[in-house]
């Protein structure tokens, strides 16, 4: 993936998060406290406004200053969270202009790692790591297996919607969803649905290949 | 003296328990909130809280009063992005945020050391009201 696909890929997920606003919102009411789609737009809104001057930027440096932006404007457990997340993927391509898909592993980990570290959550939790985890999983192996990017995006994608059904069928073990105990049963978490949604956008935006 | 930092998601509720917490002390310490968002939204910035507890450590550390959810998550954001040997003197008080702020700023007033003021915040865990 080149700088020029990176800078789209956050511009679309800007994009897609602003759609997707209401639709994140209403999980989290039912479930939270009804503000991760006004969260999210309102860091990646933010985001966007730096989008310009990153232009001539190397991929670590985009992806840290969108990590600062996502701190200091999301609000809620998600900015700390995606902007960790976006911080831990960047430091892996600091200096660098092109990702290949060995450093795409290594920062999908490295952010998997962060958002583990800054949450205290794990697998099974009801949070973005029941779709991430296993959507990395998927992603590599299927490079080990010496499929190609578009059979791994497929596959990781798979893995990421299986991974969000499955968070309609656990308990909250993390945040305000945690007081609700087995009420929380039946509900799709929001935080994976926004991970499963910043997923699908990196993919379309590679196999646009533009 | 120990410094102390109110972070909650909410700007006026930080700046309520800042007000409780200075009104019962006389000597001068730093007692610094730092709730919500920069345009007053209800939310935790970790900026603003790296600032925060920046300006209420004089070298003797600060403790810091959590509310819930992200504010937590917040200001372990906020002592990573301080210089290495300050981050050593920032802790995050595991106590309620009003209770436990009225009790540390008394402690840190009195001279009480980092460990003395977390733990005066964390001791109002036990208190019954009733």
């Amino acid at each position: 993936m080149t700088r020029d696909q990176l800078l789209k890929v956050i511009e679309e997920i800007t994009i897609v998060i602003e759609e997707n606003k209401v639709h994140l919102t209403d999980l989290d009411q039912a479930i939270g406290d009804g503000d991760h789609g006004i969260n999210l737009n309102r860091g990646f809104r933010a985001v966007k406004e730096k989008l310009e001057s990153l232009r001539d930027k190397d991929c670590g440096t985009i992806l840290k200053t969108a990590a600062m932006s996502l701190i200091s404007t999301v609000g809620g457990a998600s900015g700390p969270l995606y902007g960790t997340a976006f911080m831990k993927a960047g430091a892996v391509v600091a200096g660098k202009e092109y990702i290949s898909v060995e450093d795409s592993i290594k920062m999908f980990d490295e952010a998997i790692q962060g958002i583990i570290a800054r949450g205290k959550a794990s697998r099974g939790d009801k949070t973005m790591l029941d779709v991430l985890v296993p959507a990395f999983e998927a992603w590599k192996v299927a490079f080990e297996e010496g499929e190609s990017t578009e059979k791994a995006s497929e596959k990781m994608l798979g893995a990421a919607y299986q991974g969000l059904e499955y968070t309609k069928t656990i308990i909250a073990k993390k945040g305000r969803a945690n007081y609700l105990g087995e009420r929380s049963i039946g509900h799709q978490d929001p935080g994976a649905t926004s991970s499963c949604i910043i997923l699908k956008t990196i993919v379309d935006v590679m196999a646009k290949g533009e | 003296m120990v410094g102390i930092v109110i972070v909650s998601h909410s700007n006026k509720a930080a700046q309520g328990i800042k007000e409780l917490s200075i009104q019962m002390i006389q000597s001068p310490v730093q007692v610094i909130d730092a709730g919500g968002m920069v345009d007053g939204d209800i939310g935790t910035d970790a900026n603003r809280i790296k600032d925060a507890i920046e300006k209420a450590d004089d070298g003797d550390g600060v403790v810091v009063l959590v509310d819930l959810g992200s504010a937590i998550m917040s200001t372990e954001m906020a002592i990573e992005f301080l210089d290495r040997e300050q981050r050593e003197r920032v802790v995050i008080a595991d106590g309620p945020i009003l209770e436990g702020a009225i009790a540390a700023s008394l402690q840190a007033s009195i001279g009480g050391t980092l460990v003395q003021v977390k733990g005066a915040a964390e001791e109002c865990r036990e208190v019954s009201k009733l």
